[in-house]
């Protein structure tokens, strides 16, 4: 957010946008990612309701993925999943590996 | 009880976007507390990681109504806020039903903390205090408090030629001191065993006065253990007898999770580098006064359990 | 129909209180503010005010539970003096910053040590850059007015900021003065509803109060509030004049006694105004007609502009302080008088005298020595003493 000056801002301190923390992109800071297969996944939910970050997406109580942008890469979602179904990897290496399949697709 | 799929519905209370560490156990236990409410509630903080990492100015990851005041002061400012509502709802000015919970470290609980605290309960307010206890001043770099187990490693005691033991003495019993309050309802919980930490939320929050509820809350930075396993740690300290899940309602104990095998402590000394310096010969002493800790306190609780009122 | 009685400044000052009637007061005991606790515990418990009362463990605690009451949306208030101020000092800028109207009547008294419960200024000249509006008053009817006012000038839009309205332990608070009090409705119409903008129990509309500020934003909020306190003095001046046409009693940033005439010139804050009002009388009577008071009541914010105004043309100025600014060349009025003149052309002097700490007594012979060493002063044209001490045994 660009900074404001003194008269734009409220008085007292005060933050009037509940959760706009949201904007703050912190899967910046990720070295790792998961990645979940869901042929395996039993939809327990063991992972959403241990994210810390609240990065588990889920819908009518399936799990649908993570939430990447905020995602920090912690792999405790992956230390207590039951059934072995989501895996970390290296970002680095999946951000070239993505880089390269758009370079395929572009020739 | 409400099953995950039903409190997967419920909309988040703190966003994404919040900087605590990743692995840290604040928020998961921050999550799980105000899953399990039912009315709205307006949230206290002191001075410390959760307030800090997650009210960096201009951004707020509450979505809630939240207030910080200072460091020893939650209890006291929550206590203003609480007898405003009853003052307010009173005079007929709000309707709705509000619930007041504190999330305060162990810094700012069990020692600059504990005068207000004390106060609060003492005074009758209805509201949680829920401690997350990561045993120690993680915020300013990991320092010791009075909430540090024996011979942690930290900042402030670090193992030396001279003092090889890392903290010298055996830390405060917050929970017992707060059940000698005689509030309705005291509870120790852990993040890993999520059900009984909900459940517990829904008894306090029931509760018509104050209630307290000590949560573990394994640190990654200050405990030295790689961020995935913090729940794999919050499962162990409880296993190893480190942290018993217990509660105390209306001055009856009840042990509410008893695991079917013990795990030796060392399992989770081992897992952690602040307790790397007791594997030596030399701290043997120390490995031996953790263990009677733990045997004299599950003593007590199984005593204490088993006293019926008439 | 207004009432006289005959009350001791914290009888006066609860009185006060259960006629603005908050919604919570939040309290610690001391000596000398006890009384008003005390008296507004009656209050309460015989059904007298709709307030809550909070029976902190500590005076830290009753600060930080005003500041959760006020941004809760309720109106709070407490009371205190000397330690008991000086232990909820961080919590003072707090309530300051989040711009929460708390009104705290300040019942001075020494700050230790060693121990002393007797009166003088130590306590709220320490806390005189937390950001809180202090007055001062001269007696118990001065209490009674200006803890009303403080009410509309804390929760005025343009301003709100706490208020501190000092009065001095023992010679104002337990002493019996006669005062006139307004009907309960008459105060109750003056102040008001409590309302802020963002309460924390708009639960539709949840907000963040006291966020962590790194060094891209604090200086931002801290000009906010030097912004709030230029503010005040018209603000001060406008309840002054409105509570004027319901009392019949006027307040203004400052009062001036035989000034106009004057060109010696005693400033002061407190009790010893009343003294030297009386000497100043007594010195007519002499056939000395040139000495004049100038009476403190806000002392932050400082009314620089206003007393330069009023001072510029004067010849010689004592300013009498009841606190000590260990290590700074004099008292604290003693600074503000000096340097809101700095830039007059033909300056006064100006010297300071330290009187009162820890209670010792001030005599109207003490004050005759003021006025012969300013007629010395503006006879010699020069200061042989900058700073002198009033009653202290050498």
């Amino acid at each position: 957010m660009k900074e404001k000056g003194w008269k734009e801002i409220p008085i007292g301190g005060l933050i009037l946008e509940a959760g706009n923390a949201e904007r703050y992109l912190t899967g910046a800071w990720r070295t790792f990612r998961p990645l979940v297969n869901k042929e395996k996944c039993n939809n327990c939910l063991l992972c959403w309701v241990y994210c810390p970050d609240a990065c588990i997406k889920v819908e009518e109580g399936e799990m649908k993925g993570f939430y990447y942008e905020h995602c920090k890469g912690c792999g405790i979602c992956k230390n207590v999943c039951p059934f072995d179904a989501i895996q970390m990897i290296e970002e680095f290496k999946y951000q070239k590996e993505q880089a390269k399949a758009r370079e395929e697709e572009e020739k | 009880m409400p099953s995950l799929k039903e409190l997967s519905k419920k909309k988040e209370c703190l966003s994404r976007g919040h900087r605590l560490c990743p692995g840290c156990g604040a928020p998961i236990i921050v999550r799980q507390v105000l899953m399990a409410a039912e009315q709205p509630v307006v949230v206290a903080c002191p001075t410390g990681c959760l307030e800090v990492a997650t009210t960096i100015y201009p951004y707020t990851a509450w979505k809630v109504p939240w207030i910080h005041c200072a460091f020893e002061n939650v209890a006291a400012t929550l206590s203003g806020v609480e007898t405003a509502y009853r003052v307010l709802k009173k005079q007929g000015k709000i309707k709705k039903d509000i619930r007041f919970i504190a999330f305060g470290g162990d810094g700012g609980t069990y020692d600059i903390g504990l005068q207000a605290l004390s106060g609060a309960l003492e005074r009758g307010h209805r509201m949680l205090y829920v401690c997350y206890d990561n045993g120690a001043y993680m915020n300013t770099g990991i320092q010791r408090s009075s909430a540090s187990p024996r011979g942690a490693h930290t900042t402030t005691s670090p193992p030396g030629k001279s003092i090889p033991e890392g903290k010298s003495e055996a830390r405060k019993d917050l929970t017992e001191i707060v059940a000698a309050h005689n509030i309705p309802y005291v509870a120790q919980a852990s993040p890993a065993y999520h059900m009984d930490l909900i459940k517990k939320v829904q008894k306090a929050l029931a509760a018509d006065g104050p209630s307290f509820i000590n949560v573990l809350s394994p640190c990654p930075r200050g405990w030295r253990y790689p961020a995935e396993k913090t729940i794999e740690i919050a499962k162990l300290a409880v296993l190893t007898g480190f942290w018993p899940l217990y509660e105390v309602e209306n001055g009856v104990y009840r042990i509410t999770y008893k695991p079917r095998k013990k795990r030796p402590l060392k399992e989770f000394l081992e897992a952690q580098g602040r307790f790397r310096h007791l594997l030596r010969e030399e701290n043997k002493g120390v490995v031996e006064d953790l263990e009677r800790e733990i045997q004299l306190k599950e003593k007590m609780l199984l005593a204490r359990a088993e006293e019926k009122t008439n | 129909m207004a009432r006289i009685d005959a009350m001791t400044g914290d009888e006066v000052a609860a009185e006060a209180m259960r006629q603005i009637n908050p919604d919570v007061v939040a309290a610690y005991p001391i000596t000398p503010q006890t009384e008003i606790v005390q008296n507004f515990s009656q209050f309460v418990a015989d059904g007298r005010v709709k307030t809550e009362m909070v029976r902190v463990e500590s005076e830290h605690s009753a600060m930080s539970a005003c500041i959760g009451a006020e941004a809760a949306g309720a109106r709070a208030m407490t009371a205190t003096c000397a330690n008991g101020l000086a232990l909820m000092w961080e919590v003072l800028y707090i309530a300051a910053s989040y711009r929460l109207p708390i009104v705290m009547p300040v019942v001075n008294r020494a700050l230790s040590g060693p121990i002393n419960i007797h009166c003088d200024h130590s306590d709220s000249m320490g806390a005189r850059d937390s950001g809180w509006i202090q007055l001062y008053s001269e007696n118990c009817q001065e209490v009674y007015d200006n803890i009303i006012q403080a009410v509309r000038i804390g929760e005025d839009k343009e301003v709100l900021l706490p208020v501190m309205v000092c009065f001095d332990g023992f010679i104002i608070s337990h002493a019996t003065e006669r005062v006139k009090l307004l009907e309960d409705d008459a105060v109750k119409k003056f102040v008001g509803e409590f309302s802020i903008e963002h309460p924390l129990l708009d639960i539709e509309h949840p907000v963040t109060y006291g966020p962590l500020d790194l060094f891209d934003y604090y200086f931002e909020h801290k000009r906010q509030q030097i912004e709030a306190m230029e503010k005040v003095p018209a603000v001060i001046e406008k309840v002054g004049e409105e509570y004027a046409r319901l009392s019949g009693r006027k307040y203004g940033l400052f009062e001036s006694f035989n000034l106009e005439s004057a060109d010696l010139v005693i400033v002061a804050a407190g009790s010893a105004t009343g003294t030297i009002k009386a000497t100043i009388e007594e010195l007519k009577n002499e056939n000395i007609d040139n000495v004049g008071l100038l009476k403190i009541r806000a002392f932050r914010p400082f009314p620089y502009k206003q007393i330069k105004e009023i001072l510029k043309d004067k010849n010689c100025i004592a300013v009498m302080d009841r606190s000590v600014s260990f290590g700074a060349m004099g008292g604290p009025i003693f600074l503000e008088i000096r340097s809101c003149l700095y830039d007059v052309d033909k300056k006064p002097q100006v010297v300071n005298y330290i009187y009162g700490l820890g209670g010792r007594e001030l005599s109207m012979e003490h004050i005759k020595k003021v006025a012969v060493d300013l007629a010395k002063i503006k006879k010699a044209g020069k200061i042989e003493n900058l700073v002198s001490y009033l009653g202290l045994r050498e």
